[in-house]
């Protein structure tokens, strides 16, 4: 059970002064089970990337099978793909529209064929997997928060019971806590449901703290493929395309050069404070 | 005439907004800003931290009179905004830049886009010129003044409507999370063009942001929880108090976090680490 894309192109106006490359030859797999951040700067294809997992953009050249069937093969069933592979646009709170939270997060299990009844059970599923309590299922979804916003459309998605869920840039614009409530909820799903996640984030802090792969877009292109510490160690490259590594990084690089026994890898707080710990106690040990 | 010290005094500022309901009648009141009393000096940098929903923008709206008080008084270069006399001096005095980029360009060239505002102000031709390459100089974008906006990056797009207020020749620019939708880069090249409008033009910045690591550079920073302004002072002062911080949903720069971190693990580290280089510096002192 996975992703897996073979040589995949794809090109904006093809033919036309506008032809733009935004995918050059992609070749990835994404493992069932995974959690993956996905980064570039604005414009590297990531956006481009993420609707070909779905099927919302086809391919210009290359093949995408998922589970192993060619998703561009005739009478494929892209509509199930769709519901099998949720995709969270940026600032998904603007594509609410129902009169009240739980309409909202029906609409998809609904269009989907299942019944009122079956629908308003995922529905609910989905909105206490985001942390939204009931009290708030009657309510129109534009009297909420920002971040009660953007979980509701979420919960739209899972309601769906998708296999993967794509996320581009969820916590956009939200205050610290509403981000770290949204990332947790995911990745607690992840871990209970064992759904692939693919998150689309500018922050490096949070894509360092939460997934175990790291995809880097660069001009079309896949520039780094790894998990985080091997990935952040390439923190200059990572800043000539755009990028940066997280704070920490820089912070253990510095110590190393300043003759600090650490792991200068570590791109967590929690690895940091460990590490810078350990070398604390190395060096009360040999004095 | 003496010159003023202050350029923006909120006393006992409320607002409320009014729901109405299907017949007109006052169905609810929501105080966003509830009693805020400030005082802004000409030169300040000022950072405004507070949750999705504490009032930051309500009140930000208020000071290019976009929104003028329920309750008390908010004066900007000494002008009551409540004064309808006094709304376009108060415009002029105060720009205004928000979260999108997309959503404040109008122009297709760059250079005709910053210079709305100087020709809607009835300014000569030849000086709106001179104000548009000023200003674009300002934020670093003078190479780029014939390109069409909608080919430039996130920052790039940000810094062009940065550029459309400048031109204004605003004593004191307001920015409502102007990198939220940026990439690292992006970010970066946006604080480096407010700071260099606040260290060499001596414009009067109010920043509203959520990324804390933005916000050490700032000479002041107001935090707002429930409509009120809860905490005020230096940086310093502000993040050395990281759990009252957590308590309003809000964070520390991670610099900060870990140092608070190795300080409760037991390494004698002062309070206040704001900067990587202070951190660094910090812990050779002790190891």
């Amino acid at each position: 059970m996975s992703i897996v894309l073979e040589n995949v192109c794809y090109t904006y106006s093809p033919g036309t002064a506008y032809e733009i490359h935004a995918l050059k030859n992609i070749n990835l797999e994404i493992r069932d089970g995974q959690f993956i951040g996905l980064i570039g700067h604005t414009g590297s294809g990531k956006s481009t990337l993420v609707q070909h997992l779905n099927g919302l953009v086809k391919a210009t050249s290359g093949r995408i099978c998922f589970n192993g069937e060619d998703i561009y093969a005739q009478n494929y069933d892209m509509r199930r793909l769709r519901g099998k592979v949720g995709l969270v646009f940026q600032y998904p709170e603007h594509q609410l529209f129902e009169v009240d939270v739980l309409s909202d997060v029906c609409f998809g299990p609904k269009n989907q064929g299942l019944s009122q009844e079956e629908a308003k059970k995922r529905a609910r599923e989905a909105l206490r997997m985001v942390g939204i309590s009931e009290e708030y299922e009657k309510q129109s979804p534009f009297e909420l928060s920002g971040g009660q916003k953007r979980r509701v459309a979420i919960a739209g998605v899972l309601a769906m019971e998708p296999e993967v869920l794509i996320l581009d840039e969820p916590t956009a614009g939200l205050d610290p806590r509403g981000r770290d409530e949204i990332l947790d909820q995911i990745s607690l799903l992840h871990k209970e449901r064992g759904i692939t996640v693919i998150l689309v984030s500018h922050s490096m802090e949070d894509v360092a703290k939460y997934v175990e792969r790291i995809i880097v877009m660069n001009q079309g292109e896949v520039m780094y493929d790894d998990v985080p510490r091997e990935v952040f160690r390439h923190y200059k490259e990572l800043e000539r395309v755009g990028l940066a590594a997280p704070q920490v990084t820089y912070i253990m690089h510095t110590l190393k050069e300043k003759g600090f026994d650490v792991d200068e890898d570590a791109t967590t707080i929690e690895e940091a404070k460990e590490t810078i710990l350990e070398a604390f106690r190395k060096k009360g040990s040999k004095t | 005439m003496e010159e003023r010290k202050e350029m923006i005094t909120a006393d006992k500022l409320a607002y409320n907004y009014i729901k109405y309901d299907e017949e007109g009648r006052e169905k609810e009141k929501i105080r966003a800003v509830d009693g805020v009393s400030f005082e802004v000096e000409k030169g300040d940098f000022v950072a405004i931290l507070g949750h999705n929903g504490s009032g930051k923008s309500t009140l930000a709206k208020h000071i290019n009179a976009l929104l003028t008080p329920s309750e008390g008084t908010l004066w900007v270069n000494g002008m009551d905004t409540s004064d309808e006399n006094n709304l376009w001096d108060v415009r002029q005095s105060a720009g205004m830049v928000f979260q999108n980029p997309d959503n404040q360009i109008i122009g297709t060239i760059v250079e005709e886009d910053v210079g709305f505002g100087p020709e809607n102000m009835g300014v000569p031709t030849k000086e709106i010129w001179e104000r548009v390459e000023e200003s674009l100089k300002a934020v670093n974008m003078l190479k780029y003044r014939h390109h069409s906006p909608n080919k430039l990056s996130g920052g790039q797009k940000q810094r062009v409507a940065i550029a459309g207020v400048v031109a204004m020749h605003p004593k004191c620019i307001v920015l409502d999370e102007p990198t939220a939708m940026l990439d690292p880069n992006g970010r970066k090249e946006v604080i480096r063009a407010v700071r260099a409008l606040n260290q060499v033009e001596d414009i009067t910045v109010i920043l509203i942001t959520h990324y804390m690591e933005e916000v050490i550079y700032a000479n002041k920073v107001l935090v707002m929880d429930d409509g009120k302004v809860v905490m005020q002072g230096t940086p310093r002062e502000i993040f050395s108090q990281v759990e009252t911080l957590k308590s309003y949903r809000l964070d520390v720069p991670q610099a900060t976090l870990l140092a608070w971190e190795l300080k409760k693990a037991g390494l004698d580290l002062p309070d206040g680490i704001l900067t990587r280089e202070e951190l660094v510096e910090a812990l050779c002192r002790l190891y």
